[in-house]
């Protein structure tokens, strides 16, 4: 087996009594997607927050790439590989899209203390993130006022953006929420042709996509993780049937 | 590109001012007038950068006019009157105690921030007033203007207009550069979405404390400048008032646009000379002047031939977003 890219160990965190993250231990592999499935309110966007470092955790350690990197802040674990997508679109609504894409690119190339030359005549970083939006399906849009963007190209704009930071895991906190039929396709095949490039960890809710997608699937019910296996393993699992997945869409 | 139209109006103002001695604006009066305008332009550009490209609403900015003002004096206090000596020193000065006062102010945010750099303000204030040796709250006059290889070059007239244009002149070119390169770009990233800048790996809060000084630097520059001008140094400079009106000055012209602080400045240096002549209670008219230039002049005096520059954001923006401040707690 081969070390893995992300490894999380016995993480914990309360929010006052209430128990959100509850001794979570799982891991990535390089290449691997593990998709992390629950009810609403098991605590699923919390752990992602503590696995970017935006939260911290009471307990337990967060392991990137074999470096202990529970005590680094949000922006080093970004520099340090680790780039993550939010649930509620997160952009630079008065950039256009390309500069969005090409703050990112600065991060990884060399120092931002820069004063006096035009950020925006570097070819470098234009060309990298051209790059970048053309792997979304954006390269026509560059241009465009991110703030003025429909829904689904700003979701795909915050993908363009993850993969610019040549990270080695990306954290995908609901990539598809609000997409529509057609763009949850085109975004589906987005993320199968990652896969061979990045860790992925998923926090999905739309079950087709994640038995399509996923590598590994674990179940958080209650901030637990209440079982970790192959999609076959959790769709005949009956204890994630009840507590989660319903009959019905089993049938 | 749409560049060089915008361009338009702060080179018209510029070449104006150079051209004003030889319209018959030579009178020691309106040098005086220009002389003002211009100190405090360049003051209002150092606070544009932070409240428009950073984001940053600094109640403090008269702190570093006041030190840079009071550098000229305790120097010419100490027999020092070398230009070269004292407009670097009270730069440094001025840059120094926002680095320090920054370290500490920009670690909060919004309301906080305003309030911080306020009392950090008001501390510099009354430090001047207990100055007994320059004068305490009665002020200091100087001996005479700083001088330039050993001549009195600054006395002239005419050639200290045309310094403080170029020194305006070279502000604005050289603000307008740190907006535009990288730096700028996550100061402004920064600004509108912090959690975004977090995300891709940079932390803001060391590239708003660089701003921060490079603002009280040049704001310093132009205390000593004023200082210059008046040939006197006293507490009044350091007044929170004084920071209140270059704000006003940077809203007024425009938080969109750099330039929009040159114009505020203009504007509200002749707007008093002109209704102190008009009217014996001319403040009454110039707050109602005020709320009317920000209700209808949304992007400021350089909205009306300007429209806002497309890859900065409006000025809505400039408010702290609940992101910024969850970002900030969590961290």
């Amino acid at each position: 087996m081969p070390e893995p890219l992300l490894e999380l160990r016995g993480l914990r965190k309360r929010f006052g009594g209430l128990t959100v993250t509850d001794d979570v231990s799982l891991t990535v592999l390089p290449g691997e997607i593990h998709a992390v499935i629950g009810p609403n309110g098991a605590g699923k966007t919390t752990l992602i927050h503590q696995i970017s470092g935006t939260l911290r955790p009471d307990e337990g350690e967060v392991v990137f790439a074999g470096q202990r990197v529970t005590d680094w802040s949000f922006p080093r674990r970004a520099r340090a590989g680790l780039a993550r997508s939010f649930q509620i679109t997160c952009i630079v609504p008065g950039f256009t899209a390309l500069e969005n894409v090409a703050l990112a690119v600065q991060a990884r190339s060399g120092s931002s203390f820069r004063f006096f030359r035009p950020a925006h005549l570097e070819a470098r970083l234009n060309e990298a993130a051209r790059a970048a939006l053309e792997g979304v399906g954006l390269g026509h849009r560059a241009g465009v006022v991110a703030g003025s963007m429909s829904h689904g190209e700003k979701r795909q704009l915050e993908l363009a953006v993850a993969l610019a930071m040549e990270p080695r895991l990306l954290l995908l906190d609901e990539p598809l929420a609000g997409a529509g039929p057609e763009e949850t396709e085109r975004l589906v095949a987005l993320l199968r042709s990652l896969r061979q490039r990045y860790g992925i960890l998923l926090v999905e809710h739309d079950m087709g996509a994640v038995f399509a997608l996923a590598d590994r699937v674990s179940v958080l019910v209650y901030g637990r993780v209440v079982i970790t296996g192959t999609v076959e393993e959790i769709r005949s699992h009956p204890e994630v049937r009840s507590a989660y997945l319903g009959e019905d869409e089993m049938a | 590109m749409t560049g060089r139209a915008r361009l338009l109006l702060p080179v018209l103002v510029l070449a104006g001012l150079a051209a004003a001695p030889f319209l018959g604006f030579d009178t020691g009066f309106a040098y005086t007038l220009m002389a003002r305008a211009m100190i405090l332009g360049m003051a209002a550009l150092s606070l544009s950068l932070l409240v428009g490209g950073a984001g940053l609403v600094s109640l403090g900015q008269a702190a570093m006019l006041g030190i840079g003002a009071y550098a000229v004096a305790a120097l010419d206090h100490a027999g020092v009157t070398n230009a070269l000596v004292v407009f670097p020193a009270a730069a440094l000065l001025a840059g120094l105690f926002a680095l320090v006062t920054g370290a500490v102010s920009l670690r909060t945010s919004g309301v906080h921030f305003i309030m911080i750099t306020l009392a950090f303000g008001q501390m510099a204030f009354f430090t001047a007033s207990s100055l007994s040796a320059l004068g305490g709250d009665d002020g200091y006059t100087l001996y005479g203007r700083t001088e330039w290889m050993g001549t009195r070059l600054l006395e002239d007239r005419a050639a200290f207009h045309f310094i403080l244009l170029a020194l305006l002149a070279g502000t604005w070119l050289l603000l307008s550069a740190l907006i535009d390169s990288r730096f700028g770009r996550v100061l402004r990233a920064s600004r509108e979405n912090a959690l975004r800048a977090q995300a891709v790996g940079f932390s803001p809060f060391p590239y708003r404390l660089v701003a921060y000084t490079v603002a009280g630097a040049i704001s310093g520059l132009a205390g000593a400048l004023l200082a210059n001008a008046t040939e006197f140094v006293s507490p009044a400079t350091l007044a929170w008032g004084r920071s209140g009106e270059l704000l006003f000055m940077v809203i007024l012209g425009g938080v969109g646009q750099l330039y929009g602080a040159i114009l505020g400045a203009l504007a509200i240096v002749l707007l008093e000379e002109w209704l102190s002549h008009l009217l014996n209670y001319w403040r009454l008219a110039f707050g109602p002047l005020l709320i009317l230039s920000v209700l209808f002049l949304r992007n400021g005096l350089a909205g009306i031939t300007a429209p806002p520059r497309r890859r900065r954001a409006p000025p809505k923006a400039a408010a702290p977003k609940a992101a910024t401040l969850e970002a900030r707690a969590d961290a």
